[in-house]
């Protein structure tokens, strides 16, 4: 059975996504290009994940225009613990990341399935971005989307598993 | 629309989501659907057995070729609150930013429509 796409939004919000035009026609896809228990792995979430020491995302400039959102993102090392872990995003509770952040940047499975062998590895730097973006992106197809995609080649990276949140 | 440049760049990508209808009008190539609140897309905090089941699934999308799109939904499993709570638990405290400039735009038109 497929997934209600549509269970938890609220009722009014309901028709309108049911009705979002098609995006795109032309299917788009990139093989793995070795076998997956060589596979290197990076994970990304747009939850809002950052870490203590580093700075939180912008929500001071979205309170005062509801049309942008922060387009940057944090680099999140797969070695972090809980205790490092902050949040910050206006459209979602975050309480949970602070109990188990694992929920929406599950390093610590993927740690297991990893010392397991059901994969290569998992990439040193996962990433982190608030998923509140302005219409139509631009920032991130001008700017974050190549640069990440940079980073992504130079750490080996084979693959990456993205969360929306 | 991220997953796509990405996939353009010659990297596979499997996106987990709780809106797998969504992600499917942007042609993406592996969509793994959850049937979770927003914000948990792998699955409840301490569920670890969940957890492990979903980042598995995404693992084994990414080594899935029987064909160009895969989309696979995890609907047997089961979120440990009910959805009226769940509902409630995923929300922000305060509406956000773009929720009240938009409910504050209705309410201007219906107010002017009024006067009309």
């Amino acid at each position: 059975m497929p997934v209600d796409s549509y269970r938890y939004l609220p009722r009014s919000f309901r028709e309108g996504f049911e009705a979002f035009p098609i995006q795109e026609t032309e299917p788009v896809r990139a093989d793995l290009a070795v076998a997956i228990t060589d596979a290197k792995i990076a994970l990304m979430t747009s939850s809002g994940l950052y870490l203590e020491n580093q700075e939180p995302f912008d929500l001071d400039t979205e309170l005062d225009n509801p049309l942008w959102g922060d387009p940057t993102y944090r680099e999140i090392p797969r070695q972090t613990k809980q205790q490092e872990i902050s949040a910050a995003h206006l459209h979602l509770n975050t309480r949970d990341y602070y109990v188990d952040f694992n929920v929406a940047l599950p390093l610590d499975r993927f740690a297991e399935l990893e010392s397991e062998k059901r994969f290569g590895s998992l990439a040193d730097t996962n990433y982190s971005f608030m998923g509140y973006q302005q219409d139509g992106t631009p920032d991130w197809r001008r700017d974050q989307g190549p640069e990440l995609i940079g980073k992504l080649k130079e750490q080996g990276v084979h693959a990456l598993i993205l969360a929306p949140a | 629309m991220l997953a796509r440049l990405v996939e353009e760049a010659g990297i596979p990508t499997v996106v987990v989501t709780m809106m797998p209808d969504t992600a499917a009008k942007y042609e993406l190539p592996r969509i793994l659907g959850v049937p979770f609140p927003f914000g948990h897309a792998f699955g409840a905090p301490n569920d670890v057995a969940m957890q492990r089941e979903v980042s598995q699934a995404a693992i084994d999308l990414l080594a899935d070729q029987s064909a160009v799109k895969v989309r696979r939904d995890l609907d047997h499993l089961v979120w440990p609150q009910d959805d009226r709570t769940a509902y409630k638990d995923w929300q922000p405290s305060e509406p956000s930013p773009i929720v009240s400039y938009n409910a504050n735009r209705r309410d201007r038109l219906e107010e002017k429509k009024q006067v009309q």
